[in-house]
């Protein structure tokens, strides 16, 4: 019980350094957040005029899809602000700590997710700017965000394992770029999923982040009146889905991070 | 009084080469012990094994009661370590880092930053407390993080190379602050390669070579076995080498080390200046010219030509992937 108890105080104590490096070189906040600014008008405007969605708003469609692939994108914040770590001087400060083995890993997904909110903040905003409206109850729209941020926090362990694993903070953007890409890309983020050709649309339809858009869009009553219903259960029961999915990957990729950091600095 | 810290037959291998070949050694509570060596001697493997933060390949290791392999929390939990290069962060400043250690060794809140503050003093960073740690100088980090290894006021500190790459007044003003721990109680573990820093701060320095110890005692003991200062002298003509020698062996308390690449004879002896002019008139009535002529004390050089046969530059060359 006490283990439990100062793993928390250990990784709040983390998360308190790590904010305060944020508050200290805001320019990396700056160009991070300039990301979903650019993601929500380049869709908005370059797809948004060439795609067609019957009897509603391909933009407001999209919005939804963007709020989904950013968060999963933001994830590589986590895996950079790790491998980063892991080079500095301080981690030998750490290892000779009686602290506890998870406060590194603890701490960076829980400060990262102040950095999820500003990042949703914004582009909750620039969104509103380009016509996007919440068209569902407040509550609706409060999980809908909650949901975002919980499957945002989910990714953030899967990250972390990428940021332990690779040598130095370069690789983390491109080792995460191979898996967030198709992940974010076969699925109905950009275009709807009945579309896509056979294996594709499987994937798509199954696809953990297909779950989650069709969720946001849901909970923020973004479907176009007439859409007719998916025929997947994922995609029928979009919440509970991306639910068990967040569960699942912080099952998986907490303790292997945990375990990943321990080997890494126990060095011999 | 039981040891504090002990260590038996302790051996860690990297690949092929040995880092560590059975060391033994024991400080008892409250006092200084000074592990002095070359680099990739083996003194930050030894650390390292001590402080939990690596294990041996062989051997055992207590630290305040507790076996380093068995329980490394109960270890840390008794120890600060101040390493070679400073374990701080850039972006903090001193006090934030000071606070986060604190809070770390798992202190509450208020006891944390009245500590901080407190050590900030002690180590004279006062001023800079509230900068980040990024615009300090390379020894305000040394004495920030030394101040981290402080913070919970173990009983036991590893002191790394504390003062290696420092300028003479900043090595001066950790060597008072390393003195100050000590007189309240604190048993120390240093590493050096410092004969000064060994002499000015500990009554026990082990020497140290290719991970095993080859002398061990006071420092007078060992200057004593060193056989106080020498006389270096290069004769003008490399034929006279043997003959200077010869002369010069009337004066020498050890063995005479001669080097005759660079024309160089290096004599142990004793009583300082009269002996070196005595030495002078010696040479220049058996007709020996010579081009350079100095009396010096004892280096750490000295320790391992004497004690080894080699000279710690062979040893740095040898060892350089070791890692230290």
């Amino acid at each position: 019980m006490t283990k439990l108890k100062y793993a928390f105080i250990d990784a709040y104590v983390i998360a308190q350094r790590n904010i305060i490096r944020i508050k200290r070189v805001p320019e990396i906040l700056v160009f991070v957040l300039i990301s979903p600014i650019m993601f929500v008008l380049l869709f908005a405007y370059v797809f948004g005029s060439a795609i067609d969605i019957p009897g509603g708003s391909y933009r407001e469609f999209l919005i939804g899809g963007i709020f989904a692939q950013t968060v999963v994108f933001g994830a590589t914040f986590t895996g950079a602000g790790l491998a980063e770590d892991m080079q500095k001087g301080i981690i030998n400060r750490f290892r000779s700590l009686p602290m506890s083995p998870s406060a590194v890993v603890m701490g960076r997904t829980a400060s990262d997710v102040i950095y999820n909110s500003l990042t949703l903040i914004i582009m909750a905003l620039t969104g509103l700017l380009v016509g996007w409206r919440i068209r569902s109850s407040f509550w609706d729209a409060v999980l809908g965000f909650g949901l975002l941020l919980l499957f945002a926090y989910a990714f953030s362990w899967m990250m972390a394992l990428v940021g332990l694993v690779v040598p130095s903070v370069e690789v983390v953007n491109n080792a995460s770029f191979v898996v967030i890409f198709p992940l974010t890309f076969i699925a109905n983020t950009f275009v709807p999923s009945e579309g896509l050709p056979g294996p594709l649309r499987t994937f798509a339809e199954w696809n953990p982040i297909s779950a989650l858009t069709q969720a946001v869009r849901e909970l923020f009553g973004n479907i176009p009146a007439g859409t007719p219903p998916p025929e997947v259960w994922p995609l029928q029961n979009p919440v509970l889905y991306s639910f068990v999915w967040i569960v699942i990957i912080i099952a998986i990729f907490a303790p292997l991070s945990i375990a990943r950091y321990q080997r890494v600095t126990a060095k011999s | 009084m039981a040891p504090i810290i002990e260590a038996h037959g302790l051996v860690k291998r990297y690949k092929e080469i040995v880092a560590l070949d059975g060391l033994d050694l024991a400080v008892e509570p409250g006092t200084i012990l000074s592990v002095l060596g070359p680099n990739g001697a083996g003194k930050t493997t030894a650390v390292s094994i001590l402080t939990t933060l690596i294990k041996a390949d062989e051997g055992t290791a207590t630290v305040a009661g507790f076996d380093v392999r068995e329980h490394p929390d109960e270890v840390k939990k008794n120890i600060g370590l101040s390493g070679q290069y400073a374990a701080v962060d850039e972006q903090l400043t001193g006090f934030e880092n000071l606070r986060m250690v604190g809070r770390l060794y798992r202190m509450g809140k208020p006891a944390a930053v009245r500590r901080s503050r407190e050590l900030l003093e002690q180590f004279d960073l006062t001023d800079a407390a509230d900068r980040p740690v990024k615009g300090y100088s390379g020894g305000m980090r040394r004495r920030l993080d030394l101040a981290g290894a402080l913070i919970a006021e173990p009983p036991i500190l590893f002191l790394d190379e504390p003062t290696t790459g420092l300028d003479p007044r900043s090595r001066a003003d950790l060597w008072i602050a390393i003195k100050g721990l000590v007189a309240g109680g604190t048993t120390l573990l240093l590493t050096t390669q410092y004969m000064e820093e060994a002499e000015h701060l500990a009554d026990d320095i082990m020497v140290i070579d290719h991970g095993r110890e080859i002398a061990h005692g006071t420092a007078d003991e060992l200057k004593n076995m060193l056989g106080g200062e020498r006389v270096v002298v290069t004769v003008a003509d490399p034929d006279h080498i043997a003959r200077a020698t010869e002369v010069l062996a009337q004066f020498a308390v050890g063995e005479q080390h001669v080097d005759d690449h660079t024309r160089e004879l290096t004599v142990p002896i004793s009583g300082g200046a009269p002996v070196l002019t005595a030495a002078l008139r010696a040479l220049d009535t058996a007709g020996i010219a010579v081009t350079d002529v100095g009396l010096r004390r004892p280096t750490l050089d000295d320790v391992f030509l004497t004690l080894t046969g080699h000279r710690t530059e062979e040893t740095e060359i040898a060892s350089v992937e070791v890692g230290e």
